[in-house]
């Protein structure tokens, strides 16, 4: 009796929760309304930039022409990877394969910090030849009444973007760290099964944002 | 209920229901949440309890009721009289922004769900917890970093924008302290997000075994339904106020007509958050009144489902209106008949509840316990105010009135004669769980008569200044509006110490009030049937299972007290 009353309260299973069923169950849902939020959150953005858009489409094609479309695609194509190597960390620790997980959530943390550098790279460039948001946009070589309007919104939908890949690497690397010392395994991961979740739709919010703020030319 | 189907339902077999007693078999106290979860303010502050954690949010959220309400005593001491009297008009236009922004952030959005919420849903659902109790603790930290924000600006330059921060005034003609309080209120947004969201989690995962959704309490619905807007609209609210900030801060020119922008997306995105913020208001205070309702009438609730399905009615409708704020914004005037059609919309299932509730009164054997003298001012007042909105969601009118005392009058008969008497009857209904003790019943009416008759003085009079033609925000006006804003005003202070009164007596009842018993009201839902006043720190020894529905009157005598304990109020027990 004594036994299968601690088999049935393993250390994870926090006091409150009945089985470990429930536990698991209470966290997905609580991701999933957490995601539910995001996509509100950015879908303030998403309706500012579609009124805008309509407004204004010369606007956002000539801008539009000036962002470097190959640096858009490669990070695509990086955060999509990123995805499927957090997917594969998931799947590991399903079977009990704790040091591929820790490899591919290594991975995923590298892939996402590749998407930062180029980043990085797209924002300094664009700091040093004046393509900024609102007052103080210095470019001249768009030929359209107020282009700073595009580059308000391609700031504030990138920024709050990689503020979101920001924070999804500060948690895959404490994903990484406690996995690498053994907390995770098949029977119990259901942090790195929600911290996924998040991370799929960080991925699907530029799977968006790049055809919206690159493709549109 | 005919009278046949009554004495009827008298014969049938009635269980009496057991309440758990103060003392275990071995007659050693239980263990209660509020001495044995530890003493220290430490342990209060890192407390994952979820009753701790209400108490937490009723000492900052009543604070900042009080600050508010100090704004408000000003605000109508100047409009005593035309002229000046102690403020001109910056000052003026400071302490109604401040007054509007700390009641509408810092107390009346958490007063309900994150005090009376996060005590009653567990407790209610016969869980130990809420789902994420750190998450929950988390909130409450986060409300106060919000309100340090806004604290922030309160002391430095204060804000003059109105606690609707309309652009472009907002952005770029203010030179007060915008952007702190504007942030204040994007920080609490996230406290009240994490409220929503733990409760939609509990609700669905935590129920006590034999816990069906139709056997929840009305109060689980309502803060269900308003868990779905909180979790819905407030992101919306954050992204216009990280937009303002910006903005404000590094002229993006959104909201800026001279950049390309406009000034009235600011209005649409807004309202897109503050209309279904204003249910997220009223709807945990329809809760309790449902509580309230049924449980001093000692008659099942009239139209359990049609309450319980109303509120999601009013929780999805309520994002559909939000454009009823901005008719003489320049909308399309298709857009404006079309708000206007919905406004009417959504008026119906408010008064589905009503007219159930009213039901419900019908050949219940009453008690005006202090509790049900809220419940009952409630019914009076939010009938007024939501008759007045529907006023204002016609068209003629509004235009006449929009920006009026009017308009001011309609939404404080709905939060203040909604809301917070919903709260306020709340409080002293599950007072005596909270605390194990009684307030004094003298004072505690007494205080409720001066708060009903000081808030139908002062706000009735701004319906009549209104349609007048009395003008919202101003600081002075014309002499023939003197003999009313002076009425009001005086009414302002008979309210003030009703509030004042109530604030003691409670205090007091929790210190050193008459100790009673697990269930002094006869209540039947689970926090009165399974757990001790005060409950233990995890609720239930066992958990509950649950056979019977939240208000079975008809089938059960709830067992008043423990024996051995001293009784309760002298009420009439439930006589049938
Ligand atoms: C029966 C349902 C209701 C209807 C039909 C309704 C309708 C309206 C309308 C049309 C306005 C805009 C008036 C104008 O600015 O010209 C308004 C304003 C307002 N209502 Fe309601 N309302 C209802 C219930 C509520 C409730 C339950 C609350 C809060 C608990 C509330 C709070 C407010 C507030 C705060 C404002 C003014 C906002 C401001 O401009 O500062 N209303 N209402
Ligand atoms: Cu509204």
């Amino acid at each position: 009796m004594a036994d299968a009353e601690a088999a049935e309260h393993p250390k994870y299973l926090q006091h409150h929760f009945s089985d470990a069923a429930q536990q698991r169950e209470s966290s997905k849902l609580g991701m999933w309304i957490f995601l539910v939020t995001e996509v509100l959150f950015f879908g303030g953005l998403f309706t500012g930039y579609a009124i805008y858009h309509s407004w204004y489409p010369e606007i956002f094609h000539a801008a539009s022409r000036v962002l470097d479309w190959r640096l858009g695609m490669v990070n695509t194509f990086i955060l999509i990877t990123s995805s499927l190597t957090f997917a594969l960390a998931i799947r590991m620790l399903q079977v009990d394969r704790v040091k591929a997980a820790v490899w591919n959530l290594a991975a995923t943390f590298a892939l996402a910090g590749g998407f930062m550098v180029i980043k990085y790279i797209e924002y300094s460039h664009k700091f040093h030849v004046g393509q900024l948001p609102g007052k103080f946009y210095s470019y001249g070589g768009i030929d359209v009444a107020n282009p700073h309007v595009f580059f308000s919104f391609y700031f504030m939908m990138t920024g709050l973007h990689g503020l979101h890949v920001l924070v999804g690497m500060g948690v895959i690397l404490w994903l990484l760290i406690r996995t690498a010392r053994g907390r995770f395994g098949a029977s119990y991961h259901n942090p790195v099964e929600v911290a996924g979740l998040y991370w799929h739709l960080v991925d699907l919010v530029w799977i968006f944002l790049f055809p919206l703020l690159y493709l549109i030319a | 209920m005919s009278e046949q189907t009554r004495s009827a339902a008298a014969e049938l077999p009635r269980s009496a229901v057991a309440v758990p007693e103060r003392t275990d078999e071995n007659g050693l106290p239980r263990p209660n949440f509020l001495r044995d979860g530890g003493g220290t303010l430490w342990s209060w502050l890192t407390t994952l309890d979820h009753k701790r954690i209400g108490i937490l949010y009723m000492i900052m959220v009543m604070l900042f009721f009080f600050v508010g309400g100090l704004f408000a005593l000003l605000v109508r001491l100047e409009l005593f009289a035309p002229g000046e009297q102690f403020f001109g008009p910056d000052t003026y236009n400071r302490l109604f922004t401040l007054h509007g922004a700390v009641m509408i952030f810092l107390f009346i959005i958490p007063s309900i769900p994150a005090i009376l919420g996060n005590f009653v849903l567990p407790l209610q659902i016969g869980a130990k917890d809420v789902a994420f109790p750190r998450l929950n603790l988390a909130s409450w930290y986060i409300y106060m970093i919000g309100a340090i924000f806004a604290l922030y600006s309160l002391v430095t330059n204060a804000a003059d924008t109105g606690w609707t921060f309309y652009t472009p005034y907002s952005s770029s003609g203010s030179d007060t302290a915008v952007i702190s309080i504007t942030l204040g209120a994007f920080i609490l947004g996230f406290s009240s997000i994490f409220t929503g969201l733990n409760f939609i989690v509990t609700v669905h995962k935590m129920r006590a075994p034999g816990m069906t959704w139709f056997k929840l309490p009305l109060m689980v619905w309502a803060l269900y339904a308003t868990a779905i807007i909180q979790v819905l609209a407030t992101p919306v609210l954050g992204i216009t106020l990280l937009l303002l900030v910006l903005e404000r801060a590094f002229g993006v020119g959104i909201f800026d007509p001279a950049m390309g922008g406009d000034p009235v997306l600011f209005q649409h995105f807004f309202w897109f958050y503050s209309h279904p913020a204003v249910y997220i208001m009223i709807l945990p205070g329809m809760g309790i009144i449902s509580e309230l309702i049924t449980t001093f009438s000692h008659r099942n609730i009239f139209g359990y489902k049609f309450i319980a399905f109303s509120s999601l009615a009013i929780a999805l409708v309520s994002f559909l209106v939000w454009g009823h704020h901005m008719f003489t914004s320049g909308q399309s005037e298709f857009a404006v008949m079309l708000f206007s059609f919905l406004t009417f919309m959504v008026a119906i299932p408010s008064a589905i509840k009503v007219f159930n509730w009213t039901t419900t009164l019908y050949k219940g054997s009453i008690s005006f316990s202090v509790p049900m003298l809220y419940a009952l001012s409630f019914l009076f007042m939010f009938t007024i105010g939501g008759l007045t909105g529907l006023f204002l969601g016609a068209l003629s009118v509004d235009v006449h009135v929009h920006d009026t005392y009017f308009v001011v009058a309609h939404f404080h008969y709905v939060m203040v004669g909604g809301t917070v008497m919903a709260f306020i009857g709340g409080l002293h209904y599950w007072w005596p769980k909270m605390f194990g003790r009684m307030y004094n019943r003298t004072s505690a009416v007494a205080a409720w008569a001066l708060v009903f008759v000081g808030f139908n003085m002062t706000f009735f009079a701004q319906f009549i200044l209104g349609t007048q033609g009395m003008p919202r925000r101003y600081w002075t006006y014309p002499e023939q509006f003197q003999s009313l804003h002076g009425f009001s005003s005086s009414g302002s202070l008979v309210m003030g110490l009703g509030f004042l009164i109530m604030g003691v007596t409670l205090l007091a009842g929790a210190l050193r009030g008459r100790v009673v018993g697990s269930n002094p009201w006869g209540s039947l839902t689970l926090e009165w049937t399974h757990a001790t006043s005060p409950p233990e720190p995890h609720n239930y020894p066992n958990t509950p299972v649950v056979e019977n529905g939240p208000y079975d009157f008809d089938k059960l005598v709830p067992r008043v007290d423990a024996p051995g304990e001293p009784g309760p109020e002298p009420e009439p027990a439930p006589a049938k």
